[in-house]
């Protein structure tokens, strides 16, 4: 269930939406969970038009976590089918609606390769890693961008 | 807004077609949750 209305609304404008039910569609579980390797439940994937995984969550979270997982979902595909201004746009709202969640500093990350990718300017990926020097300095991107430092 | 409102499709090769008319990713629910 989807009780969060902030969640119905993400999904009803960002996706197209299927439901695969454990015991209701036995049958289309079974394919699509071998297909997709989804032993789980829940297990929601974000999918390109071309059927390939972008994104994945695999348990329950509350809407607060689960909304920036679903946004950055949103980015990936973007960034996927090379339409890197609008990845961009997506990985900042994850940033900038979800600055606390745990998957910020990735979104981070992100939006500034996909500047980068969208405009073939390096000072994209510098600028990036000066914003690591005041925000999420203890994760892994941070780490990650350091290389992009001069 | 009801879980109701999300207008949920199942099957994937329909929805598949449409995220590419749309421009938008499809979001695939493996789901145990009562329908």
């Amino acid at each position: 269930m989807y009780p969060d209305e902030r969640v119905t609304r993400f999904v009803s404008d960002n996706f197209i939406p299927v439901r695969v039910h454990v015991r209701d569609q036995a049958e289309e579980f079974q394919r699509l969970g071998a297909k997709y390797a989804a032993q789980w439940t829940p297990t929601i994937l974000v999918l390109d038009s071309d059927g390939a995984e972008r994104h994945r969550v695999e348990g329950f979270l509350p809407a607060n976590d689960f909304l920036p997982q679903l946004a950055l979902g949103r980015a990936h595909a973007e960034f996927r089918r090379g339409a890197f201004s609008d990845a961009e746009r997506h990985f900042k709202a994850v940033v900038d609606h979800h600055p606390k969640s745990d998957v910020a500093a990735e979104g981070l990350y992100w939006a500034g390769v996909s500047r980068y990718k969208a405009t073939n300017d390096p000072t994209a990926l510098g600028e990036t890693a000066n914003s690591f020097k005041i925000r999420f300095q203890d994760t892994s991107w941070a780490k990650k961008a350091s290389v992009w430092n001069r | 807004m009801a879980n109701s409102e999300i207008a949920w499709q199942q099957d994937l090769e329909d929805a598949l077609q449409a995220a590419r008319t749309q421009q938008k990713p499809v979001l695939l629910d493996f789901s145990a949750a009562p329908m």
